[in-house]
């Protein structure tokens, strides 16, 4: 079975909402079930026919061809199988993503990740500001699960990030981890000011000494063997931070102002 | 039956159901891992009195252990899960987080059935007293305690399975240097064997034991029927020509493992041979009413199934 294609045949005016696209929601459905699903956009609806040429049967296995910035929610609450984008993304890709796989060739917008708790994201472009952060209302951002972002990444990457590994081989803008409250981000370019602004608990791992602001307290350098423990867990993972066998940090506790039990950790 | 000379008694040994666990002990280097792991595992030679039976299975390399560095695994035994879990509790307080250096992770992967997850480093971290960090890789949680020479790293669970205790058997010897040098010879053969500790000084036991006591407050006492110096004066089992009996205690995961690894001792007990004063083998029981599982030395001796040592149960 060759896998479900959906190739976007307008320029679209709005923002689309694929949300109901996922291989959970599409499993046993028809092809003529599926082409008759409406899409939100904008104050209308839209059906899959009117946007997309479908090819392909196979539905644990999506491809959204030809994909624009204005396509959002795609891979929401998706919990197996994979799903594979051929272009640009709008917003919240992988909302509350629960498993399954999601690749992206080509850059994506703010809220990706967001209220993620399992499964892989992989993005091959840059991604937006938000990355991994709640969304307004919620109190928690990524949840669990694993994301690589291959480019770069916008502002507030990983806010109230509660769980999860991060991995941007790029640069990062401001206010990296900010409020985060656990799990791990790891930075191969550079970030931006106010790192670690508001941080709780969890990891930043960098790989040069960023603008520190005055809460963020230095404790010197370290072999911590528990890095060999997590870059070895990375294992196969299609990322550079794979290769990484070096556990030698210089340590930086933080945020003071919010509890301190965050570390910065530069790699030496 | 009788190999290289050697008497294989027509008996066999009696064994328990116990509760088993495995942990993996890593460190700076090998000595260290050793250092940390004879801590755990001293004091641990026997239930009546230690509460668990402890030993070390086998060395790992740095590439087959989670952290990357040396390490070795240890095998712990308990008549119940409770008392496992509360001495696993305290040994790896006491033992593991007091080396310098040492780390402990799971031994047997909590996923399947059988195998019932218990606190390794759980309860440990409140050491840290407030700055203990948690981190999940792969599924599973881990504790990074700060520690005076750094983080002590400690995986949260391990598992436990129903497990076997009390295999054994016994070599009879013309002097007591020759039986020690057969059951030296068994310990090295069967220190191969995974899934297997030999819990007692060095492998093996000199005091073996009988039910009951002519003293009340006694559960056990010395088995006269096997002490060579009483031999006139007991009904005894032992030939004139017998001056030294020695035994060896094995405890496994598996019946299997507890076979596999009576065979390979006792072959290599009996390759010294009469030649060098090894007479016979035999072994301890309870007339096989108190023991869920019996191991007929013979019946071992003469399955050569047992050769293939491929570990049911991995680390």
């Amino acid at each position: 079975m060759s896998a479900l294609t959906f190739t976007l045949k307008t320029a679209l005016q709005q923002r689309l909402d694929l949300s109901a696209l996922t291989p959970d929601q599409l499993a046993g459905k028809s092809r003529a079930d599926i082409a008759a699903i409406q899409l939100p956009y904008g104050r209308k609806q839209l059906r899959v026919d009117e946007v997309f040429d479908l090819h392909g049967e196979d539905t644990a296995n999506i491809v959204f061809a030809n994909s624009a910035a204005k396509l959002d929610y795609i891979g929401s609450k998706m919990k197996s199988g994979t799903i594979t984008v051929n272009g640009d993304t709008g917003a919240y890709l992988g909302f509350q993503m629960g498993g399954g796989e999601l690749a992206v060739h080509g850059n994506v917008d703010a809220y990706a990740a967001s209220g993620m708790s399992g499964g892989l994201i992989h993005i091959f472009g840059n991604a937006g500001d938000f990355l991994a952060a709640a969304i307004p209302g919620d109190r928690k951002g990524m949840k669990g699960g694993t994301v690589i972002v291959t480019g770069n990444a916008g502002d507030r990457v990983g806010d109230q990030m509660r769980r999860g590994t991060l991995l941007i081989e790029g640069n990062v803008g401001s206010y990296c981890a900010s409020r985060m409250l656990a799990g791990t981000i790891g930075v191969l370019g550079t970030v931006g000011e106010y790192v670690g602004y508001g941080m709780r608990r969890g990891t930043l791992l960098l790989t040069s000494k960023p603008a520190m602001h005055a809460t963020l307290q230095d404790c010197g350098a370290h072999t911590l063997p528990y890095l060999s423990l997590m870059f070895k867990s990375f294992g196969e993972l299609p990322s550079k931070f794979a290769k990484i066998d070096k556990n030698r940090v210089q340590r930086y506790a933080g945020d003071v102002a919010n509890d301190g039990k965050g570390e910065i950790l530069v790699l030496q | 039956m009788i190999i290289n000379g050697v008497h294989i008694d027509d008996t066999f040994a009696e064994a328990f159901n116990m509760r088993g666990t495995r942990v993996i002990i890593t460190a700076q280097n090998l000595k260290w891992a050793y250092n940390a792991a004879n801590a755990m595992t001293g004091f641990a030679t026997s239930v009546i009195g230690c509460g668990v039976e402890a030993g070390i299975e086998k060395e790992l390399t740095p590439d087959q252990t989670p952290d990357g560095r040396p390490g070795v695994t240890i095998l712990m035994f308990a008549m119940g899960s409770a008392v496992l879990m509360k001495q696993l509790e305290t040994r790896m307080g006491q033992c593991i987080l007091t080396c310098p250096t040492a780390a402990a992770f799971s031994g047997i992967e909590g996923s399947k059935e059988e195998v019932t997850p218990i606190s390794l480093g759980k309860n440990l971290r409140f050491f840290g007293d407030g700055f203990q960090i948690s981190k999940q890789f792969g599924g599973k949680r881990y504790w990074r305690v700060p520690v005076m020479d750094g983080e002590f790293i400690t995986e949260e669970t391990t598992g436990m399975v129903r497990a076997v205790g009390g295999g054994n058997f016994l070599v009879l010897a013309e002097s007591q240097p020759q039986a020690l040098a057969a059951c030296e010879a068994a310990i090295e053969a069967m220190r191969k064997i995974p899934n297997v500790i030999m819990p007692f000084p060095g492998g093996v036991v000199r005091s073996g034991s009988k039910v009951g006591s002519k003293y009340k407050a006694m559960f056990a006492s010395t088995n006269d029927a096997f002490c060579p110096t009483l031999k006139g004066l007991t009904k005894t089992e032992l030939s004139p020509d017998i001056e030294s009996v020695m035994e060896i205690v094995i405890d496994g995961l598996t019946d299997l493992d507890i076979r596999k690894a009576t065979r390979v001792g006792i072959a290599a007990a009996c390759e010294l041979g009469a030649k060098n004063g090894i007479k016979r083998i035999s072994a301890g029981n309870y007339g096989g009413k108190l023991g869920q599982f019996q191991f007929h030395l013979r019946d071992i001796m003469a399955d050569p199934t047992l050769n293939d040592l491929t570990a049911e149960i991995q680390a």
